[in-house]
């Protein structure tokens, strides 16, 4: 079923437009506060803001503010199924009872209903534990429950909000093979922070910063090729914005950053970025003889230790170094330094 | 962390206040002829009305307030705190007046009087009338306790079963009702607490009628000028029922 969303909310400073395809998976990226979870909110329809309209398979959900008498349909009737970081299983009830809630919901009989749910345990390899109350079941299971739950329910959307947000990493990679499995062919919105799930989960991504979406396409080409600061942090990428001038991208401090050209040569004066990795930065305590073409004068603003390297900040720069040359470096806040990027590992490409 | 050491002091003090008096009603009890007194005719009378009054009341207030008490920690509207407030009202109201206000609501020349003359029904006077007394005091009790318990419970669940496809009688049903039930059992206990030991309202909309409004608080009262021993021993049968009902609630809260 197709989705189609477009939202404002005045008070939260929210205006979105996305599309979902049939069978599409899409990722919604962003940093807290900028509008994920109203979006979804809108969507469920447990949040009717100023002007919004969301339309399913053709069926129209939520109509409001566009003139006309407006239409809600209310969450029960809207068959947009719910999952959250918490997986909230009904703490009365059985793990087979909760996943049949839903079917028993629609008018199944208890049998059938039964039945549905324990395809849908053993679908999501849970099925010996649908006895267990939910106290009984680790983080984990009980996640898996609560997607054979709202899978049971047979929605034509599923809204997924950080379904892994909260659970042990150690059970993250089976859990997240069981979602790419079942979320194959079915609409769905995964809200999501790590960019694992993105590149694994969803076949295109949205990325939304205060409320607007500032970045959309194809979730490798996005986490490859970012294009907004958000992407660039999820993909673990420097970025510098700024305007194409004589082959150089140049920021808004003049700062001119050289590279490969990757796709089609941005236009001149047009708006394009710089990405690289911070590991393939270089940190001098002075200018550097050669006069290489990324050079940039900086003063570290924080010295954070990172698996097995120190990162060092410079605004919205990084640049990852040993521990060792941040000890000979004498790196610290306050401390103007150069840092050096070959063009070789710089890739430019329109914005 | 410890507590101030004085602060037992006030702490015994207190404690002393609320119990010696309960040993002060077990010393006084006339043990020889206490059997004789609880079973003498109108105590028994009393005693099954007052529980047969309190079970109907305590049902009355689950029928209604459970919708109240959904009511009002679900829905935000205009006049919500107010409506709350004095819906509550009898919490603090002395109930001697609480029978007067059903007395002028319900009664023969009362707001709904004549109405309910027409349709023949005698309210006042009446078991009815007990059982209306009992409720109109012990109703906030449920109400708040079951409110209480719905805020903790939060809406959650109840907005994964919608997006599950339930409706919201279903979700009622089948999520928020069973979610609180601790709630509305120590809540339901409570009420039948405050109707078993209503006196003011009672006697004041409902009279003083052995067998038919005459309740085991009344009783009480008008024994201890006549027989102030089967006062002693039926004061004593009430408060049996007090700790059972506290210890009932105590151990419904403990399943939560």
């Amino acid at each position: 079923m197709t989705l189609e969303l477009s939202l404002h909310a005045t008070e939260r400073d929210v205006e979105v437009a996305l599309e979902v395809a049939d069978g599409e998976t899409l990722a919604l990226l962003g940093p807290n506060g900028s509008g994920k979870s109203t979006a979804l909110g809108v969507v469920a329809g447990t949040l009717v803001p100023e002007r919004a309209r969301v339309v399913l398979g053709g069926r129209v959900l939520t109509d409001v503010g566009s003139g006309a008498r407006g239409t809600r349909v209310a969450p029960h009737a809207r068959r947009t199924a719910l999952l959250g970081q918490d997986a909230l299983l009904f703490p009365h009830l059985s793990a087979l009872d909760n996943v049949a809630f839903g079917p028993r919901s629609t008018g199944a009989r208890r049998a059938s209903a039964r039945r549905t749910a324990q395809r849908w345990l053993d679908e999501v390899g849970v099925g010996e534990l649908a006895e267990r109350r939910p106290a009984q079941l680790s983080g984990g299971q009980a996640q898996r429950v609560a997607v054979a739950r709202a899978l049971a329910a047979e929605p034509d959307l599923l809204l997924l909000d950080e379904p892994m947000a909260a659970l042990d990493v150690a059970v993250l990679p089976e859990l997240r093979r069981t979602l790419r499995r079942v979320l194959a062919e079915r609409t769905t919105i995964v809200v999501t922070h790590d960019p694992l799930d993105a590149l694994m989960l969803a076949d295109r991504v949205v990325v939304l910063e205060r409320g607007r979406v500032v970045e959309q396409g194809v979730s490798q080409e996005v986490l490859s090729r970012p294009r907004s600061a958000f992407a660039a942090r999820l993909a673990g990428l420097d970025l510098v914005v700024g305007t194409w001038r004589d082959g150089a991208v140049v920021d808004a401090d003049g700062r001119a950053v050289h590279g490969r050209v990757v796709g089609e040569p941005p236009a001149e004066g047009a708006a394009a970025v710089a990405t690289f990795r911070p590991g393939a930065v270089a940190v001098y305590r002075e200018a550097v003889a050669g006069s290489p073409r990324n050079a940039f004068d900086v003063v570290v603003t924080e010295i954070e230790p990172t698996a097995d390297l120190i990162r060092v900040h410079a605004g919205a720069l990084h640049a990852d170094v040993t521990v060792q040359a941040a000890a000979e470096l004498g790196l610290e806040p306050g401390l103007r330094v150069v840092l050096v990027v070959k063009a070789t590992e710089v890739a430019v490409y329109a914005r | 962390m410890g507590v101030p050491r004085w602060v037992w002091v006030p702490a015994a003090l207190g404690a002393a206040f609320v119990l010696l008096p309960l040993v002060a009603i077990v010393a006084r009890v006339d043990w020889g002829d206490f059997g004789s007194l609880i079973t003498s005719e109108s105590s028994r009378a009393a005693f099954a009305l007052s529980l047969k009054t309190s079970a109907a009341s305590t049902l009355a207030c689950v029928v209604l307030g459970v919708p109240m008490a959904v009511v009002l920690a679900r829905h935000e509207f205009p006049g919500l705190g107010v409506l709350r407030s004095l819906v509550l009202l009898p919490l603090v109201l002395p109930p001697v007046v609480g029978g007067l206000a059903l007395l002028y609501t319900f009664g023969r020349r009362g707001l709904l009087g004549s109405e309910l003359d027409a349709l023949g029904v005698q309210v006042a006077f009446s078991t009815l009338a007990v059982v209306m007394a009992q409720t109109f005091v012990a109703l906030p009790f449920l109400v708040v306790s079951l409110e209480g318990a719905l805020r903790t419970a939060g809406e959650r669940y109840e907005v994964v079963a919608a997006s599950l496809g339930a409706r919201p009688t279903t979700v009622l049903r089948r999520i928020t009702l069973p979610l609180v039930l601790p709630g509305l059992a120590s809540g339901a206990v409570l009420a039948f607490a405050r109707s078993l030991g209503e006196f003011g309202a009672t006697i004041t909309f409902a009279g003083s009628l052995q067998g038919r409004t005459r309740t085991l608080p009344l009783e009480i009262y008008l024994q201890r000028e006549t027989d102030p021993d089967a006062a002693v021993a039926l004061a004593l049968v009430l408060v049996v029922v007090a700790v059972l009902v506290i210890g009932f609630a105590r151990t419904g809260r403990g399943a939560l």
